[in-house]
């Protein structure tokens, strides 16, 4: 474990240099045990593959004071114990109205598009961390045979709930915004909706499922949201 | 009280000092760009330094008042007038119920703020006021100001004024380099991107916004060529992609990203990076973190002293 300055007002704790489950388990478990601490003087802890950033208040807390706090919590056993977080189902549904690209991504792999979608909705997930934008995930566990280059010209716009693949990574275009995924389905779930408590249904260090659903059920669930 | 938007300038929003603790979900902090100026207005109405406030743009709005109110403009120098009546800045004026008090256009400096005694009352989400322009949610309905909006004003019990001292505000005006600390991948840049850094005058280009400043002038490149896995990034980050050209981010950043950062704008010194404008010239020196934590609670007795 590192500990380095990454401004005046914060430090970056780094784990490793890997995109690993088990370093992840380390920066989650950091993670819990500031969010458990409510301390007023943190202001914000920002996961990431294999490191935690922490800002804080440097008017009420100094570097030295966090970083012996970090190594001793870093030092308990409650540490090492944290088992991470629940486990979410998402429902997709993998309609080629929704899913666009799913017929390009089924002849990349060199399979029908009916194994895209099983082997899509077979893993469980872990949620690395969120970022980038409000709400969106940052999943580990794409099968290989998945892993498909990004579009050559990103689409000026996508719909919010898409379901989507670029490189070797999978996930959930939040709100409609650009983007350059290739796209394989939609959820009818609103992934970030600020009024609720949390805004995300996902936090970094959960793993999730994605569960195919039709198109009826789509539209129903929809409706109820 | 309501106050009505005749015309909302070049890019108006209602913030606060921001939204902080959810940066683990993506959501960066907003809030106000130059969150000095936006404490001094509130301050000079009575507020509280957090209530929330509008931030004006490069050309300022035209508001109507339904009653009369008491207000502050402070921030970037800009040319208000209340009906036919100069608008003096830094100061708390009262105007009548029907006065239109127009913000024109910012001859320096980037962006200025209008505070109301009592507040503009929006509803706070996740805690905070501040408008979130990428995740469209805070402030008015999750977006700038647009002609026809009606902003409440949040009105109860009694206002203490306070006034500044004469010359309060002088130490601000002088033009300096924006002071640095070394950022997160300072190993991944060797003594020449650093001499590059701290010796060439950058440019803000006109692609920035609240997002992020994008400079151009002399490249700075990483001497490691591996990848960053993405990491945490701390508001004010120099953050420097392939092609060379550095990124300070702000207040409406991503929460993470794959960019080595070589350098981090100082607390005391994020308020300058909200009033620059595009093609304003930018150079950086260097500080200690301990020189710049110094720095911080200097600028904040400098705030407790500034008041008769």
């Amino acid at each position: 474990m590192k500990i380095i300055p990454a401004s005046d007002s914060s430090l970056l704790v780094v784990f490793g240099n890997a995109i690993s489950p088990e370093l992840h388990e380390r920066v989650i478990a950091l993670f819990h045990a500031f969010q458990a601490r409510h301390d007023p003087r943190i202001r914000n802890l920002h996961p990431g593959y294999a490191s935690l950033l922490i800002d804080f208040d440097a008017l009420r807390l100094t570097h030295d004071e966090l970083t012996s706090d970090i190594q001793q919590l870093a030092s308990t056993s409650d540490f090492t114990a944290d088992k991470g977080g629940k486990v979410v189902t998402i429902p997709v549904c993998y309609d080629l109205e929704f899913g666009p690209d799913l017929l390009d991504v089924a002849q990349h792999a060199g399979i029908p598009a009916e194994e895209v979608v099983l082997l899509h909705s077979s893993p469980t997930y872990l949620v690395y961390f969120l970022g980038f934008s409000p709400g969106f995930i940052y999943l580990g566990g794409l099968p290989e045979i998945l892993h498909t280059p990004r579009l050559a010209t990103p689409r000026p716009s996508i719909a919010g709930g898409s379901v989507g693949i670029a490189g070797s990574q999978t996930g959930i275009y939040p709100n409609d915004s650009p983007g350059g995924w290739k796209l394989i389905g939609r959820t009818p779930l609103r992934m970030f909706d600020p009024e609720s408590t949390p805004p995300t249904r996902l936090q970094p260090g959960d793993r999730m499922k994605f569960s195919p659903i039709d198109r009826a059920t789509f539209d129903e669930m929809v409706q109820s949201r | 009280m309501a106050i009505r938007v005749a015309k909302p300038g070049f890019f108006t929003t209602v913030q606060d000092l921001g939204r902080y603790g959810y940066a683990h979900l993506g959501i960066s902090p907003a809030g106000a760009a130059d969150a000095l100026s936006l404490r001094l207005a509130n301050l000079l109405v009575g507020n509280e330094e957090n209530a929330p406030a509008l931030e004006m743009t490069l050309l300022g709005a035209s508001l109507e008042l339904e009653d009369n109110a008491i207000v502050a403009i402070t921030g970037a120098s800009c040319e208000c007038k209340a009906g036919t009546d100069a608008m003096p800045a830094n100061t708390a004026g009262e105007l009548p119920a029907g006065a239109v008090l127009k913000c024109g256009s910012m001859p320096t400096g980037a962006r200025c703020y209008l505070a109301v005694q009592g507040g503009f009352d929006v509803p706070l989400v996740m805690g905070s006021a501040s408008t979130h322009v990428g995740g469209r949610f805070g402030g008015l309905h999750g977006r700038r100001l647009q002609s026809g909006d009606v902003l409440q004003v949040r009105k109860h019990g009694a206002y203490r004024l306070r006034p500044l001292r004469p010359g309060a505000l002088d130490s601000l005006q002088s033009p300096r380099p924006l002071r640095v600390s070394k950022g997160a991948q300072q190993d991944w840049f060797g003594p020449e991107a650093f001499e590059k850094l701290f010796s060439c005058a950058y440019i803000v280009s006109e692609q920035s916004d609240r997002t992020g400043l994008r400079l151009k002038g002399e490249l700075v490149r990483p001497s490691e060529q591996s990848q960053l896995l993405t990491d945490g990034i701390p508001l004010g980050a120099i953050q420097v992609p392939q092609d060379g050209q550095p990124i300070i981010l702000f207040v409406d950043q991503q929460t993470t990203g794959g960019y080595p950062k070589i350098a981090n704008v100082i607390a005391a010194d994020m308020h300058r990076v909200g009033q620059l404008r595009p093609r304003d010239e930018v150079r950086f020196v260097e500080v200690s973190i301990a020189d710049a934590v110094q720095a911080l609670r200097k600028q904040e007795q400098w705030l407790q002293e500034i008041f008769k």
